[in-house]
């Protein structure tokens, strides 16, 4: 609880003998139960479907679950095997080499997209919405539809663009060579328009003076890009990838659905490996681990990023 | 050249035609890039085409028999089950961010701190690193005891509070001027009185962010019922697309439908507000 809200307490119940009767003040200020009543429904669902599994994660997490035996304390013994095993470290690999392949490219094929559709005229807002299409279209749709785009015959329909650039065939998603850049690339394509609107809505911020005056002074779209667009864009692009890193450790869905980590593991990241821990080879104590682990990695960054942001400012 | 300019490219001031041809080329691009392939979808439920690599913008040979295909293999039940889910499940959740935020953003309590605290905790626990413990909390829900597995009630309850959607409106709420209340109370309104026909009408802006985002949310959920429905015909869009997509009997068309009917909602609720919707989305950015 804040200070300001002691204070403000303590000055209420000094008021109030002197004051007006109990009752009337009561009502004014509603009851001190009136607050907790609204938060109430918010409260008890997170407690319910938030915190109390987190808190189960972290026991089970220490045990060996037997189902109709009795959970066994186990120790560490479950974070133990989880860490040494190769599917673990492969899967880490993968995740951060996804998420840092998607926040890149998504950042860099946003800032382009930016550059190119900033401003109010009415065809630049539509062309902004159009691209924009892929964020709220669900992630089961695109996954559908770059299944499609994928096809690894000749005739499918990236092997087509392959082909218009003298490229061979790939097999895409169904090789362990490119698998993980094919989810990588539909990554980019959805997060790409995201990041081009919260860069268009930073871009407003510019000091558009500021381009007059470098261009009086001789320098080209690139400089002008350089000196004068990307300092200004600075903290929209901290905020852009803390977000797209904290999304990038619980990438699920389209690794699910595009390849499921496979072929032979080649793109088996980390929720997908928890997946298959707790719901196909039912070793819930390890998917637990695995859980916590990701929890406490979560923490971490979020808590990594504002403290290096809170330093800078 | 022009000295004016509004953008790092000055490409809006810049009026040579052959820099307007590219530009126009360019946007021709992007729309293809990242709208074709939904709009794709679309037209390919409508062909009677089968092959993968037939996907195409223009319609071919037009016909709707992938959709009776589609509605033989229940894609209406799916459709339903989506539809109950988003409409129970986004009427709850914004009902509960709206007093949530009513107590954050304009009362004065002890707590309030903490409050707030367990609100944007909530945000670094997502469904996905809560899955295995979530699916076990949800087969005995705790101090009620039911078994939520394989209803739609299982995929509901759990997105009917989301600190998202909370904070913004909490965000939004601070904004409106405490007289309006004041002045309520002292017309004898009570705290729901004033809260429903006070508050609640001078927030309908918000009310339309918070509605878009949580419907996208919501629509868009995969692994929430991923684990809640173990049987078929409590499949919603989203999941049974992989098991359409999986039936040998099916052909592409069918998965195609299943895609448009889960695509168009979404589409539809981002086009009618885009406006709030991407502010709402660049604000909270460039603000935090």
């Amino acid at each position: 609880m804040s200070d300001s809200a002691v204070i403000e307490e303590s000055r209420k119940s000094e008021r109030l003998p002197s004051g007006p009767p109990k009752r009337r003040s009561g009502r004014r200020n509603g009851g001190f139960w009136v607050p907790w009543a609204f938060l109430a429904p918010a409260l008890v669902l997170f407690l319910m479907f938030k915190f109390i599994p987190m808190g189960e994660a972290v026991m089970t997490s220490f045990q060996n679950v037997r189902p109709f035996l009795g959970n066994q304390w186990v120790g560490l013994q479950n974070y133990n095997a989880l860490v040494s095993s190769d599917d673990f470290q492969g899967a880490v690999w993968h995740t951060l080499l996804l998420g840092v392949g998607q926040t890149a490219g998504s950042l860099l094929l946003g800032f382009v997209l930016a550059l190119l559709l900033e401003g109010q005229a009415k065809r630049l807002w539509f062309v902004r919405s159009a691209a924009f299409l892929p964020v709220v279209a669900p992630m089961a749709v695109i996954a559908e539809v770059w299944r499609i785009i994928y096809h690894p015959t000749g005739d499918g329909i990236a092997n087509q663009v392959l082909s218009w650039i003298a490229l061979e065939p790939s097999q895409w998603i169904n090789s362990p060579d490119s698998s993980l850049v094919s989810v990588m690339l539909v990554g980019i394509w959805r997060g790409a328009p995201y990041d081009m609107i919260i860069i268009v809505a930073g871009l407003v911020s510019v000091d558009k003076s500021l381009y007059e005056a470098s261009a009086l002074d001789g320098a080209g779209p690139l400089r002008r890009i350089l000196y004068v667009t990307l300092p200004a864009l600075r903290p929209v692009i901290a905020i852009l990838l803390t977000l797209a890193a904290i999304r990038g450790m619980r990438v699920f869905t389209e690794v699910f659905l595009l390849t499921n980590g496979g072929p032979n593991g080649s793109s088996e990241v980390v929720m997908t490996l928890i997946y298959k821990l707790g719901f196909e080879r039912n070793q819930l104590g390890i998917a637990a681990a695995g859980s916590v682990l990701l929890f406490a990695a979560t923490v971490a960054l979020t808590l990594l990023i504002q403290l290096s942001r809170r330093r800078k400012a | 050249m022009s000295t004016s300019f509004d953008s790092a490219l000055s490409l809006g001031t810049n009026s040579k035609p052959w820099i307007k041809a590219i530009n126009y080329c360019l946007w021709a691009l992007i729309i293809i890039v990242f709208a074709g392939p939904l709009i794709a979808i679309i037209v390919g439920a409508f062909s009677t085409n089968r092959d993968p690599s037939s996907l195409s913008l223009i319609p071919q040979q037009p016909s709707l028999e992938n959709f009776s295909t589609a509605l033989d293999r229940s894609v209406m039940l799916y459709l339903g089950n989506s539809l109950v889910v988003v409409g129970i499940g986004l009427l709850f959740q914004m009902l509960v961010s709206v007093f949530a935020a009513y107590a954050l953003a304009r009362k004065k309590f002890r707590g309030r701190g903490i409050a707030m605290l367990l609100v944007l905790a909530t945000l670094m626990l997502p469904e996905e690193i809560l899955a295995i413990p979530l699916s076990r909390v949800l087969s005995d829900v705790p101090f009620i005891g039911v078994n939520l597995i394989n209803t739609l009630a299982g995929m509901i309850v759990p997105v009917i509070a989301w600190g998202f959607s909370i904070l913004v409106m909490t965000e939004f709420m601070k904004e409106v001027p405490m007289e309006l209340e004041e002045a309520a109370k002292i017309d004898g309104a009570g705290e729901l009185r004033t809260f429903f026909s006070v508050i609640l009408p001078t927030c309908t802006p918000a009310l339309g962010v918070i509605g878009v985002f949580g419907f996208t949310m919501i629509w868009d959920q995969y692994l929430l019922p991923l684990i809640v429905a173990s049987d078929s015909n409590m499949f919603t869009l989203p999941l049974a697309l992989r098991s359409l997509r999986a039936d040998p009997e099916v052909g592409l068309g069918v998965v195609l439908v299943g895609a448009t009917l889960a695509l168009l909602p979404s589409v539809i609720a981002f086009l009618c507000f885009q406006k709030s919707f991407m502010r709402g989305l660049a604000s909270g950015a460039v603000k935090g």
